[in-house]
């Protein structure tokens, strides 16, 4: 009820009487939430309430606008591949070779030093059935670990850590980190945040407060992120000093706040990062040569950075994108919207080596796409079962093979 | 007893004074308001099969009316006929509908523009707020309008600093047109034309940092003002040759031999149809149809290249035809599926994030039936009972524009110029002429993350708050910069530094606004102005001492202070209320 220091006015002594009813009212509306909540609970409960060993950190890398893996890796001896791609192919005198085969683009040099140390992956092949290719649904696609004609609301890890609960006292379950878009952290009530800046985020965090539970699902968002921001408020620092220099590039000043993050030990099981500008449909070769730098340059600023904090074994770094780039280059020396992709895991528990299949470019579809060999979700049950000691078929509702990316 | 309790929740509603939390929990009772209806709902909740929740939510009920009851009594007993905004005019909509409609429809919610809206009928009021833009009093346009645009191919030289220098000039006279739109949002008479300009601008998202050429970007803007409340056709067709448009989707070059799908597939995706409606064959077969839809690469004018279009058959949507790209857009308007399309998304901007479909049919039938006339369209959208509901108030996130543009116009802050606004758009999540991709903004809870929330309330405390603060918040972002060695911080850290500093010589005279509600109704009028439903925040009484050194116990202890004497609230007390409103989080909403 509320205290009301005199009741010298009508409207005060109204104030006490509609105290009482919201304090009626309150705790009656908020039940059921709590009711369903429990019910929901106790069926997770009587399923398979596994572990999560969040001790484990996962750095995402969202190469946004989809990367060109064709001209990333490239099947170098493959004479198909100058054939099919006569404004934008690569030389192979240009290429970092990593087998007789394969060879990386110029820009990915940085990364060798990772190669030879056989921390760096490379899983060619990436893909699903039935692919789309609209941006926004394959993202969606990839966020959701859906079927391409399923739709999903919750992100696959905002899923992961309803079935395997983050530890309370960790800052939060995930933070991203330049980007307004949660991505795969979307639903589910997980705490998640967005920042560009660990130090200025602090600063603004005393603006927000503790609230309350409502209805209205705009107001219910406002009042979560509030929420979110106070609770991690109070266990984020910007105070570790690094002897690690990190690129002077948007995205090496990502690369730091993760670094920040991961340093204040305030605890995160997943930070996401987003490298943007990959669609190239039109005069690919100096956008992307840049793009790979600041990529490389920011990964191994990152290693250096975890391993400064003794972490690097605790910490996996997979990138990821919405689809792969058509493997027939277009008329304006670019590419258009394709399927099959390669990406990259790099950690101190990262079996180096190729995974996954090359791509097939006698084995081209109607439209000039590349076949998958790999579904996306293996990577994510890989992810859900090994890193975290969590269980994938709880997550993504069916059994996806593991691949041998990690150290046992 | 139960019809009593559900007449009594609705005369909550009305009642300006009635405490916050009793408004905001009369609302979720106030729809099923009639006996009968309440019954009907408890009876469902009893037969469905997650019966714990819900007795517990029908116990609430049962509680809830009762408490209603009691409250109500008390509100009959002691506070009689005080019903300050009810009209004079018996069909009129009164005060908090108008309020309702001008924040969905307009930037401003100050006390005078509720006035006005608030004596008319509904389709009085509407008629009043769908009205096109007056090309004639919009602000003077940017003078290199008139002269040639700097295109790529016009350079005189071809060397690394003239390219350099194309892109600085035209990302520079992009900044000015930011200006100039966010100098028209503020000053304009129509604010709907320009709200639903930047409807249009999102709808059609198209990037400067693609398309380069100020003056194509300009002519974009004006075709979607000119069309804002015009026809959907026209503004479809015009669009399909805008040639800001095709170099964003790649037309520029699609040809006969190599057509370009992007722009054929987004007409489908996402200006017209939707995803579901349409096939991949549709899709190939309609970038045919566009391709040598072009632009002059000197003048960067729309041009046809004849050589370069595919005169064939094409078939689309299972008809057969020698189609050019209007007959796609013809083809393409002829279904109803356009037409519910566009009625979706309206409705997801003005009325709600969940659109009901059976009016969605109903409301897209007057659409198509008018040959696609945005103005019926919005006439009756906003006419419907829908659009007034209780449950449909405060539900959507102001977007940046709105959060800006709104808290500028509504308190009347006055800025040395526009710049410290755009930037302030910008940094909120809404760079205008640079959407994040061809979907446009995500909008609705997607504005909202802790980023962007911190920053919105930070805006708020730089202009609610003591002046002192914004030096000292400045003073510490250098020093940590210093102190980490940055020579180069993130294109956020650098925008925000810099609209530190250029909101410097924007100023609200606080103490003015404040004093115009330290009166007898003030409280509710205040209440009002500043916030589309019941604040969240419950009323904590505080030491008033620490409310002079710290802003957040100020709003704190503004319940303390704020309960009302019989002369309503005073100048103090109107100020500290104006800060503990502004901070609560249904300010973000409309």
């Amino acid at each position: 009820m509320n205290n009301a220091n005199s009741i010298s006015s009508r409207r005060q002594f109204l104030r006490g009487a509609s105290g009482f009813v919201a304090a009626g009212l309150g705790s009656a509306l908020i039940v059921p939430a709590w009711a369903q909540e429990a019910t929901s609970n106790a069926v997770a409960a009587a399923g398979t309430p596994r572990g999560g060993n969040y001790q484990n950190i996962l750095i995402l890398i969202e190469l946004k606008g989809a990367n060109d893996g064709l001209n990333t890796v490239v099947p170098y001896t493959d004479p198909k591949y100058a054939e099919i791609r006569p404004k934008i192919a690569l030389k192979p005198d240009q290429l970092l070779k990593i087998s007789d085969k394969e060879g990386l683009h110029p820009s990915l040099a940085p990364l060798m030093a990772l190669w030879e140390q056989k921390e760096l992956a490379i899983v060619q092949g990436i893909g699903y059935p039935k692919p789309n290719q609209s941006h926004f649904r394959s993202i969606e696609i990839w966020d959701t670990a859906s079927n391409s004609d399923d739709y999903l609301d919750a992100g696959w890890l905002a899923r992961t850590f309803r079935s395997a609960p983050v530890p309370a006292k960790f800052a939060a379950d995930g933070v991203v980190v330049g980007s307004n878009d949660m991505g795969p952290l979307s639903g589910l009530g997980v705490r998640a945040i967005a920042l560009a800046d660990t130090a200025q985020f602090l600063r603004n965090a005393k603006l927000a407060r503790p609230n309350q539970d409502t209805r209205n699902a705009a107001l219910r968002h406002l009042l979560n992120v509030e929420n979110e921001i106070v609770h991690a408020a109070g266990k984020l620092n910007a105070n570790y000093v690094f002897k690690t220099e990190f690129p002077k590039t948007g995205f090496g000043y990502q690369v730091r706040t993760a670094a920040q993050l991961v340093a204040s030990k305030a605890g995160t099981a997943v930070v996401r990062l987003t490298l943007g500008g990959f669609d190239t449909h039109a005069g690919q070769l100096g956008t992307q040569a840049n793009l790979l730098k600041e990529l490389s340059e920011g990964v191994v600023a990152l290693k250096a950075a975890m391993e400064e904090l003794n972490m690097w074994n605790n910490t996996l770094v997979m990138t990821y994108a919405e689809f792969g780039r058509r493997a027939k280059g277009n008329d304006s020396a670019g590419t258009d919207h394709g399927t099959a992709n390669v990406h990259f895991l790099t950690g101190g528990k990262v079996a180096g080596g190729l995974y996954g299949q090359p791509p097939q470019l006698n084995n081209l579809d109607g439209n000039g796409n590349l076949p998958f060999a790999v579904d996306f979700r293996s990577l994510y049950a890989t992810i859900i079962d090994q890193w975290w000691k969590a269980d994938s078929q709880v997550v993504l509702g069916a059994k996806f093979a593991h691949l041998p990316v990690l150290k046992t | 007893m139960l019809a009593l309790a559900g007449y009594t929740c609705k005369r909550y509603l009305q009642a300006p004074f009635v405490h916050a939390t009793v408004i905001e929990l009369s609302f979720k009772i106030s729809v099923p308001y009639r006996s009968e209806e309440i019954i009907m709902s408890i009876s469902k909740l009893v037969k469905s099969k997650r019966w714990i929740p819900h007795l517990v939510l029908g116990v609430s009920i049962v509680m809830t009316v009762l408490a209603a009851v009691f409250a109500s009594v008390l509100v009959a007993l002691v506070l009689p006929a005080s019903n300050t905004f009810a009209a004079s005019n018996s069909g009129a909509i009164g005060a908090d509908a108008a309020r309702h409609l001008l924040s969905r429809t307009g930037f401003s919610t100050a006390e005078t523009e509720i006035a006005k809206l608030a004596i008319l009928t509904r389709q009085e009021a509407v008629a009043k707020v769908v009205v096109p833009a007056d090309e004639s009093a919009l602000l003077p346009r940017p003078a290199w309008l008139d002269e040639k645009p700097l295109t790529q191919k016009s350079l005189a030289e071809k060397t690394r600093e003239a390219q350099e220098n194309y892109r600085k000039v035209n990302n520079e006279w992009t900044m000015e047109l930011r200006d100039w739109w966010v100098g028209n949002m503020l000053q304009t008479e129509t604010p709907l034309a320009e709200k639903m300009t930047l409807f249009w601008h999102n709808h059609f998202a198209t990037s400067q940092q693609k398309v380069r050429i100020a003056h194509l970007v300009y002519a974009q803007n004006s075709l979607f003002r000119k069309q804002a409340l015009g026809n959907f056709g026209t503004l479809l067709r015009e669009l399909s040759r805008d040639p800001a448009m095709l170099i964003y989707l790649d037309s520029v070059n699609s040809k006969k031999e190599a057509p370009n799908e992007n722009f054929a597939r987004e007409v489908m995706e996402l200006f017209s149809l939707g995803e579901g409606n349409y096939t991949e064959k549709d899709i190939k077969e309609a970038a045919r149809a566009f391709t040598g839809w072009s632009v002059d690469r000197e003048n960067g004018k729309y041009m046809f290249r004849r050589g370069a279009h595919d005169f064939g058959k094409k078939t689309i949507f299972g008809k057969t035809g020698n189609f050019d790209g209007d007959q796609v857009i013809d083809l393409i308007l002829a279904r109803p599926e356009a037409a519910q399309f566009i009625t979706r998304k309206l409705w997801r901007e003005f009325v709600s994030p969940t659109p009901d479909e059976s009016e969605v049919k109903r409301l897209a039938i007057v659409l198509q039936n008018s040959g696609y006339d945005l103005s019926k369209l919005m006439v009756a959208m906003l006419s419907s009972d829908a659009f007034f509901a209780a449950d449909n108030r405060g539900v959507l996130i102001k977007s940046p524009v709105e959060f800006v543009i709104g808290m500028v116009k509504t308190f009347n802050v006055k800025p040395p110029n526009v710049r410290p606004f755009v930037l302030q758009i910008a940094l909120l999540g809404q760079n205008l002429f640079l959407p994040p991709n061809v979907k446009g903004w995500p909008g609705g809870e997607v504005w909202i993350n802790s980023a962007s929330l911190l920053n919105r309330k930070q805006m708020l405390d730089r202009l609610f708050g003591s002046e002192d603060r914004m030096e000292s918040v400045m003073a510490s972002m250098d020093a940590l910069a210093e102190m980490n060695g940055d020579k180069l911080p993130s294109k956020d850290a650098r925008m925000a530094r810099r609209m530190e500093r250029t909101m410097g010589g924007v100023h609200m005279n606080l103490p003015a606004v404040a004093k115009t509600f330290a009166r007898p109704d003030g409280d509710a009028a205040m209440r009002r102005v500043v916030l589309p439903i019941a604040p969240v925040n419950a009323p904590r009484v505080v030491n008033t001492l620490n409310a002079k050194s710290d802003p957040m116990a100020a709003s704190a202890a503004v319940n303390a202070v704020t309960a009302p004497s019989a002369t309503g609230l005073g100048e103090e007390q109107a100020l500290l209320a104006l800060r503990h409103l502004v901070n609560d989080p249904t300010y973000q909403l409309k």
